[in-house]
């Protein structure tokens, strides 16, 4: 079994000493610089920084951002409308346990599932074909995620493995362009990026190559282990300081620079780049991922005619819109860890568990901890 | 007398493990639990076992000597008798292990449906002359734990997920008798409290929390079976916020924290260990100082524990 093998590689990206000497490299570096801002654009590297306490090893003038790396948050709340009023029509909906819990407008597929409609959680799109193929049901798969999710659900449509009334709802996003829209953003302001692992693994560290060359600023594609975020900040500070940014792969042990290329032939096989709606964005250009022509019949969307009314993305006073895009932080909104909780969500940030409101209060993420008791 | 509490005794505004009823010089010490776990048997237990030890452990982290239990057992209608069997044996094993009487009971039986296979109430009853609590804790204190953490909430999680676990984890599931008996013999114990749901984190920001104190806890230093790091790793689960049935935390001066760890270490606790110290109440229940060496606010458990999906 390869576990022993693996723990050992997770210790040494763990080891504290080795972690504590980058954190003093980098304190050095610091010093000749100004303020540095650095973003990063997934969900599994907040959780990194947070859970691992990595904020407190860092410099008072060196800030990593959460990005929108989450990609249960940004749907738009019309996309789980769609799901819902499907669902109410009396077809079952298969969707993700995060996304289950997401608010549309007026309510979640969870509420809806509460007042009776058949709603199945799945932990990925083959839980759901066993489930279909056990209950011969007519249903749909909303499908969420990112550039790592599509090709799964590419590669069962490729090979034309979908049962027959099992029906697709794509609302996949993709990083790369929002990426794009960040860097050419006026009001965000952004030194480094550090590029999401996962991502990389599909699109290579080549999709990236734009950043440096494009917005002059060095980029990182990192692990999700502390160390690597820690030689991911190190490598973002020495190329600010050098004035050369470049591309750096640090995840070199999991991403190569053209990433898999299969998983790219399925994806580009089976859908076409669209532009697509972002949850508290708006618009971004060739960000989404629909159905090709020829498997128009799985798309529940042309299928069922469905249709839903434009309403209210957010709560109230929430202010997951800014905290998506790494405006504001989740300490910064009202309703964070007062009327906005783990058990009661009330904006999407919270309610996933790759959300970054969800990812501080459960790891107490608030602040950096003052700790004087050495 | 007032609803919740007699005389000065621990009632129910206490949230402790138990609660007491001051008889003179002494202390009867009771506590009620309902045992609900899925599956019903795994490996290192049962629900029969868990529904003796969960309470006979609430009395005695409280400072007493079980004497006495009652149950209560809610069967489905066609649950196989021999399971049933089984289930009141291990209950039984327990007991005639700890010197604990089975005074009564009840079973009822549910129509199919009703209920999950079974739920089991148990009721024990033990007495001390000294109750411990869990809101004694004073800065200058250390906190021993007696073994590793998480072994059965991780053993049920995987279980859950359909993981083969046998030969590789086992639940915990043990009465902490002799650990807290250890403990008593060392004296000055400042506060107890057994590891049950919500894991060490739960418990610790109890602790923190009723004694008006800032814990200060070492990740490094929290013992994990090699085992349950790994299926922890593979389910994206944080082992701190997962269940043990048979660790309690200890709250002791620094000064005897050493002697406490050693004679637990002698008696076959061979993980207990030193995982914290006691300071003066700041804003945050218990800090945490990661494996990696940052520092963050440990959290109580919000929400459902669910797998990280990437």
């Amino acid at each position: 079994m390869l576990k022993e093998n693996s723990m050992e590689i997770l210790r040494k990206f763990r080891d504290r000493k080795l972690i504590q000497a980058v954190s003093k490299s980098i304190e050095k570096i610091a010093k000749k610089l100004d303020y540095v801002r650095i973003m990063h654009v997934c969900g599994t590297h907040e959780h990194t920084i947070t859970f691992f306490g990595l904020r407190s090893l860092l410099p008072d003038n060196v800030e990593l951002i959460a990005g929108p790396g989450c990609p249960v948050c940004i749907v738009p709340a019309r996309e789980v409308d769609e799901a819902i009023e499907i669902v109410f029509s009396g077809i079952r909906v298969y969707t993700y346990g995060d996304m289950y819990r997401v608010p549309g407008t007026k309510m979640s597929l969870a509420d809806a599932r509460s007042e009776g409609a058949d709603v199945k959680v799945v932990y990925g799109f083959n839980d759901a074909i066993r489930l279909h193929m056990k209950d011969r049901k007519k249903s749909v798969f909303f499908a969420v995620g990112f550039e790592t999710t599509a090709p799964t659900l590419a590669a069962f449509i490729s090979r034309r493995l979908i049962p027959d009334d099992l029906m697709i709802l794509p609302s996949f996003r993709l990083t790369v362009p929002i990426m794009k829209y960040i860097l050419s953003s006026f009001d965000i302001n952004i030194d480094g990026i550090i590029c999401p692992g996962h991502v990389s693994t599909i699109v290579g560290a080549s999709a990236w190559s734009f950043i440096p060359r494009i917005s002059g600023i060095p980029a990182v594609v990192a692990g999700f282990e502390p160390l690597d975020v820690m030689l991911a900040v190190f490598s973002i500070l020495k190329m600010i300081l050098e004035g050369k940014p470049r591309l750096v792969n640090e995840y070199s042990r999991a991403v190569s620079w053209r990433g898999n290329i299969t998983a790219k032939r399925y994806v580009r096989e089976v859908f076409y780049r669209a532009d697509g709606e972002w949850r508290g964005i708006g618009r971004v250009k060739r960000s989404r991922l629909l159905l090709r022509k020829r498997f128009k019949h799985l798309d529940a969307r042309s299928r069922l005619s469905v249709s839903v009314d434009t309403g209210p993305e957010f709560k109230p006073g929430c202010r997951c819109a800014d905290i998506i895009l790494g405006k504001a932080k989740p300490t910064d909104c009202p309703l964070f860890m007062r009327a906005c909780t783990p058990d009661r969500p009330q904006g999407p940030c919270m309610v996933s568990s790759e959300g970054t409101c969800s990812i501080w209060a459960k790891y107490g993420g608030y602040e950096r901890i003052q700790w004087h008791y050495d | 007398m007032k609803i919740g509490r007699i005389d000065k005794g621990i009632g129910v505004f206490e949230l402790d493990d138990g609660s007491t009823i001051p008889m003179g010089e002494m202390h009867v010490v009771i506590s009620t639990d309902s045992y609900t776990v899925h599956p019903l048997f795994f490996p290192g237990g049962d629900i029969g076992k868990l529904a003796a030890v969960g309470s006979i452990n609430d009395v005695v982290v409280m400072g007493a000597k079980p004497v006495a239990m009652l149950d209560a057992i809610v069967v489905e209608e066609g649950f196989p008798m021999k399971s049933l069997e089984t289930i009141m044996n291990s209950m039984l094993r327990v007991l005639t292990e700890e010197g604990v009487a089975l005074l009564g009971g009840d079973v009822k039986v549910m129509p199919r449906g009703g209920v999950d296979g079974v739920v089991i109430t148990t009721t024990c009853i033990g007495v001390t002359d000294k109750v411990i609590t869990d809101s004694g804790l004073v800065p200058g204190d250390s906190i021993v734990i007696s073994g590793t953490i998480a072994e059965h909430g991780a053993t049920i999680m995987a279980l859950q997920a359909g993981l083969e676990v046998e030969g590789e984890l086992k639940s915990d599931c043990e009465p902490l008798t002799k650990v807290i008996e250890i403990a008593k013999s060392i004296g000055e114990i400042h506060a107890a409290k057994d590891i049950t749901r919500g894991g060490l984190a739960s418990s610790l920001n109890e602790l923190a929390e009723k004694s008006n104190v800032t814990i200060l806890v070492d990740e490094d230093k929290i013992p994990i079976s090699e085992n349950v790091r790994v299926y922890c790793e593979m389910l994206g689960i944080d082992p701190l916020v997962l269940a043990s049935e048979g660790r309690a935390l200890i709250g002791i001066p620094s000064s005897r924290a050493e002697e406490l760890v050693r004679e637990l270490r002698k008696a076959g606790y061979r993980q207990a260990t030193i995982i914290g110290r006691v300071v003066d109440r700041s804003r945050y229940n218990v800090l945490l100082e990661t494996v990696a060496g940052g520092r963050r606010i440990l959290e109580k458990p919000l929400g459902e524990i669910v797998p990280r999906i990437c």
